[in-house]
């Protein structure tokens, strides 16, 4: 196991803000320093170079970024150009990493588009960013022209010979554009639906060109992997399982925080180390979604000791997500908290494929009748098998994520559910006599 | 040809077919609701859910997924099951119970699958969604709680119509399929998305709570509101046809049908001349069938005696009249009753030559004087298809709106004469080119168009607006100088076959004899008047106009004493002495087809090769407007209907909501 990352070795040197996130300040911490001699190594050795650091997506999936890469064509038999989108539609409930590089380190991800850009033999790069993120997109903005009147990015960026745009697209509050093929449709000015694979967007994406679609973070660790070699990145972390990630820490802990880490960290030395503690001291801890709102929760046992990585967590039954961990005590309501999941789902899912749209209703009323415990004890066994029938059965992966939280309560709180059944119609038995 | 694998059958697939074309090469059904072979693919309903190997080990979509090399299809495993019924579960559970009193009962795929694949009993407890109905016109009745969000409707106006009327609103369960603005659905071709519609969301306003689909008689017919000769299923009950169907014929109309055509049949039951009528002291009264033979009789017209066939007669009648006159030696036939005379001794070059599956290859299309939208709806879309394929398409005369770009030259025809350099050079580089010639267009830009078309090797295509034109001009109905010739030979009796388009003043000194089923025009005009039977109430043969001789069926009697046109001819020959040489049906077809052998053939006709263009022809004369004034009301049927009453009033001239005024 790791220890706690060393200052030297962070990425995101302002995460917090400390300091400006304009393009002199973000110079001085040392973007955009020589980016023509890492364009310089040629295309594919950035590929080579991507996959050997064990980069996997940031985003949730967990898919290794340079494969990802390495599916964009080399070259373009019918004219058509490829692009690079940017996933910047931070919408998941618990969290709010991407928030943190763009508004206070946004050079990182315009230096990580071009370079990736450039590997990807992409001729642009399209921002997606979430729409409730208004000041965020401000700053971008503000940095991609900074970026642009330094000649970064755009005509020669860099000095590389490279021609390469940033553009930034708001959305709209909709978090089903999160789902790649659903932000193309979005950025192509349509409604946000997640669209039918294949054909991948690797082969047609963004108006119909290859496209590759990544998150803030994949994209903004690049040139970092690049200057300071693949060995380094992948020094963190368990195989398989490489480099640093940034975790997102909120719910009941003494200081919730986003703060960078190796992977493969205990969560109890996550708490510990950066959040204070659990309120209330270990004992008070009842379970963890240690990836956002789509993955199950882990109660407190299995969780404590467990590596945070996409493997460890796995294991659990669960996943990494986008490590947005959600930590809550004893006090409280975790049907509750399950079933507010649920109705997040149902009010995001798009309405285009069949079990996501009725599904995720049908689901949500059946959580809210479990948290009063106004149902009998088999609906329990039903909602497991309707979720069942949605998981695995729609287009894209949002109705998974609403059937997996249900999935992980169920598994691991059946005898809460059961109990307030019990309770509920003990009441009323009492009631009727 | 990759070869797969389907419940253990090998067989081997078309190249770019799906999973789901490969289960049904297989014979294997595949529950679907959003999938239509005339749409893209959607796969949202997700009922066609099939299990494929190699692949992630959860159902796949079969219809949005490639059939490719080597594939194990399973279309019967315990996995396929239990996600059709899961799928099925989830479609039922916001969809109202309320099939006792929902028209589509009985031809609704949601029922009917729902059947085959759902589980026995319902497990959902919740209430059920509620959706505020959306006003889709005078001709689509919605009940939008019974929408299960396919799309097909959208996809249809999208893609076949080209209007973007259609849509979905909001997200997740509160999605709702609505017009823009909650407007009328405004195209000629609105109602298919009835037919399209898998449940009972949109139905057909003018047919609720009409009949049930197994109480209906099925008889095989074609569309006579316009010349494209739609292949159409009547439904009827009793004497009464409740509605039309389209049928699928590639050739023709693909599975859609016209507005116009699908819900003129109600004018069938309106305003007809169920009894035998004489003009008597200026005023028109009932009489007898022998009074009336009498009194054509005791005009003793001799050989001065002319017919002109109307725009929906078969060709029998046509014939049973040719040869009623003849027998009393007149040859003064003519069908094209608003008096254009378009040079008919070579029918190829008033054919519409590509044939409309053709068309859909033309790379540049040139189109003189037609308002294809309201003259032949059907033949728009091929064009829509043809530009979808990238074909450039110019328009000589008054803009309308179509649903592809297209360049509009102007009113003046002679632009012809002098055209613009992009459209020679779009015909030039073009495979395949043609040259649409409107019936408005014929007198002046006729001969132009065919030596355009000939430079160019293009097509060449006329699109004659009236489904008896081509039928008419096989069997002769035409005269050198049109209806001029006719009203110069001053004839004694004129039998008018169902003509109202025509101009009777001329006429002001003859017998007016109308043969036909509507009170219209002509029968306003006419001495006498003996009632015939409409399209739906006698078996006939017509050629639409790309010369595709079809043969309709007889579907009801027609109303009260009304008879087959045909033998009210023949008895019109006793009445007038001659001899025809039929006295059935059958004979009098065999008759017909030994003088023009091509109408015993369906199919189409082989006109022989275009005439030499006259290189020297020039274009001449301005459109102002096309002959169509109002799309909904082109036929004596359509115009005693009254749901094409409600069209025209509401889509076209913006009256009242019929709904606002309830």
């Amino acid at each position: 196991m790791t220890n706690t990352l060393a200052d030297k070795d962070r990425i995101f040197t302002n995460l917090y803000g400390f300091q400006d996130w304009g393009l002199k300040a973000a110079q001085q911490r040392g973007d955009w320093d020589d980016t023509k001699s890492l364009i310089a190594r040629g295309h594919d050795n950035i590929i080579e170079e991507v996959k050997a650091s064990g980069l996997r997506g940031r985003g949730g999936a967990g898919f290794p970024t340079g494969l990802k890469w390495s599916f964009m064509p080399k070259e373009s038999k019918d004219g058509r150009p490829s692009f690079l989108v940017i996933n910047a539609d931070e919408s998941e409930p618990g969290s709010c990493k991407d928030r943190e590089i763009i508004r206070h380190d946004p050079h990182k991800l315009i230096e990580g588009a071009l370079v990736a850009g450039y590997a990807m033999r992409a001729r642009a790069a399209y921002i997606y960013i979430r729409g409730e993120y208004i000041r965020e997109a401000e700053t971008l903005q503000a940095a991609i022209d900074e970026a642009y009147d330094a000649g970064l990015i755009g005509k020669n960026a860099s000095k590389s010979g490279y021609d390469f745009d940033v553009f930034l697209h708001r959305g709209a509050g909709a978090y089903i554009c999160g789902e790649e093929t659903a932000m193309i449709e979005s950025l192509e000015g349509k409604k946000g639906q997640p669209r039918l694979k294949p054909p991948f967007p690797a082969g047609a994406g963004l108006y119909g060109c290859p496209t590759t679609v990544n998150n803030v973070e994949s994209i903004a660790v690049v040139p970092t992997i690049l200057r300071r070699g693949a060995s380094w990145f992948a020094s963190f972390g368990r195989e398989n399982n490489k480099g640093t990630k940034l975790f997102q820490i909120s719910g009941h802990v003494n200081k919730p925080c986003v703060v960078e880490e190796a992977l493969s960290i205990p969560f109890s030395e996550l708490i510990e180390k950066h959040c204070g503690g659990i309120i209330g001291g270990k004992d008070n801890l009842l379970a963890v979604i240690p990836g956002g709102s789509s993955v199950p929760l882990v109660p407190a046992e299995q969780i404590w000791d467990a590596p945070m990585d996409f493997d460890g967590l796995k294991d659990l039954g669960s996943g990494l997500g986008t490590a947005g961990v959600i930590v809550m005590d004893k006090s409280t309501d975790i049907v509750r908290a399950i079933s507010r999941l649920s109705y997040f789902y149902k009010h995001e899912s798009c309405g285009q494929c069949t079990p996501c749209r009725e599904g995720t209703g049908w689901m949500w009323r059946m959580m809210e009748r479990l948290r009063t415990g106004d149902a009998a004890i088999e609906e329990i066994d039903m909602l497991q098998q309707v979720t069942k029938q949605v998981e695995g059965h729609t287009i894209c992966a949002l109705g998974d994520a609403a059937a997996w939280p249900i999935q992980g309560l169920i598994r691991h709180f059946r005898p809460e559910l059961e109990r307030r059944i019990e309770e509920h119609n003990a009441k009323f038995a009492e009631a009727a006599e | 040809m990759p070869k797969v694998t389907v419940d253990g059958q090998e067989l081997e697939v078309p190249e770019g077919a799906t999973v789901l074309q490969a289960c049904e090469l297989a014979g294997k059904e595949i529950p679907r609701f959003c999938y239509h072979e005339r749409l893209s693919i959607a796969g949202n309903c997700r009922m066609c859910l099939v299990e494929v190997k190699p692949g992630p080990p959860k159902p796949q979509a079969s219809c949005a997924l490639p059939a490719t090399e080597g594939q194990e299809i399973r279309t019967d495993s315990e996995m396929v099951k239990t996600a059709r019924e899961g799928v099925m579960e989830f479609l039922l559970i916001n969809h109202p119970l309320d099939c006792p009193i929902c028209d589509q009962g009985g031809e609704c795929d949601l029922q009917d699958q729902s059947v085959a694949y759902g589980r026995g009993a319902t497990r959902y407890e919740e209430n059920k969604r509620a959706v505020t109905e959306k006003y889709m016109g005078p001709l689509i009745k919605t009940v939008m709680t019974r929408c299960i969000h396919c799309t097909r409707c959208v996809r249809f106006s999208e893609e076949i119509a080209g209007v973007d009327e259609i849509g979905a609103v909001g997200r997740g369960e509160d999605m709702q399929i609505t017009t823009y603005l909650e407007q009328a659905a405004e195209h000629e071709l609105s109602a298919n998305v009835i037919d399209l519609c898998p449940v009972g969301a949109l139905t057909s306003r003018p047919y609720a709570f009409e009949a049930r689909p197994w109480e209906l008689k099925k008889t095989l017919s074609i569309d006579v509101s316009d010349a494209v000769g739609a292949n159409i299923r009547l439904d009827s009950r009793g004497r009464e046809v409740m509605r039309a169907l389209p049928r699928v014929n590639d050739a023709v109309n693909e599975e859609w049908l016209s507005d116009k055509g699908r819900y003129m049949v109600d004018g069938l039951s309106k305003r007809r001349l169920d009894k035998v009528f004489m003009r008597k002291r200026g005023k028109l009264q009932a009489a007898s069938w022998d009074e009336a033979f009498k009194a054509i009789a005791k005009a003793k017209p001799g050989k001065s005696v002319a017919a002109i066939a109307g725009d929906m007669v078969d060709c029998e009648t046509m014939f049973a009249a040719k040869a009623l006159l003849k027998a009393c030696g007149s040859n003064l036939i003519e069908g094209r009753q608003t008096g254009m005379d378009y040079d008919v001794s070579n029918l190829a070059a008033v054919n519409f030559n590509s044939t409309f599956e053709g068309l859909e290859q033309a790379v540049a299309i040139l189109i003189v004087g037609s308002h294809i939208r309201w003259e032949a709806p059907l033949v728009n879309v091929r064009i829509r298809k043809a530009v979808k394929r990238g074909a450039k398409v110019f328009v000589v005369g008054p803009q309308w709106d179509t649903t592809y770009p297209a360049t509009f030259l102007g009113n003046d025809l002679s632009v012809l004469n002098d055209l613009p350099g992009e459209v020679a050079e779009a015909f030039k580089g073009a495979e395949r080119g043609a040259v649409i010639v409107g019936g408005g267009a014929l007198k002046g830009a006729h001969a132009k168009a065919l030596a355009l078309a000939s430079e160019w090797g293009a097509d060449f295509n006329v699109l004659h607006f009236s489904a008896a034109r081509m039928g008419g001009l096989m069997l002769g109905f035409a005269q050198k100088g049109g209806m001029a010739d006719i009203v110069a030979a001053k004839p004694k009796v004129v039998f008018s076959l169902g003509a109202d388009e025509m101009d009777f003043e001329p006429f002001a000194d003859a017998l007016k004899v109308y043969i036909g089923h509507h009170g219209d025009r002509g029968a306003h005009a006419a001495d006498i008047i003996l009632p015939a039977a409409s399209y739906a109430e006698k078996d006939g043969t017509y050629v639409n106009t790309e010369g595709r001789v079809q043969f309709a069926e007889k579907a009801v009697f027609a109303p009260g004493d009304a008879r087959e046109d045909w033998t009210i001819l023949r008895a019109l020959a006793d009445a007038l002495k001659v001899e025809v040489g039929f006295d059935s049906f059958a004979q009098l077809q065999s008759a017909m087809i030994a003088e023009v052998p091509a109408l015993g053939e369906e199919g189409l006709a082989d006109y022989g090769a275009l005439p030499k263009p006259d290189a020297n022809a020039k274009a001449e004369g301005t459109m102002s407007a096309y002959p169509i004034k109002d799309f909904y009301l082109t036929n004596p049927i359509a115009r005693a209907s009254e749901v094409m009453q409600r069209c025209s009033s509401e889509l076209l001239h913006g009256g009242e909501l019929a709904e606002a005024a309830e």
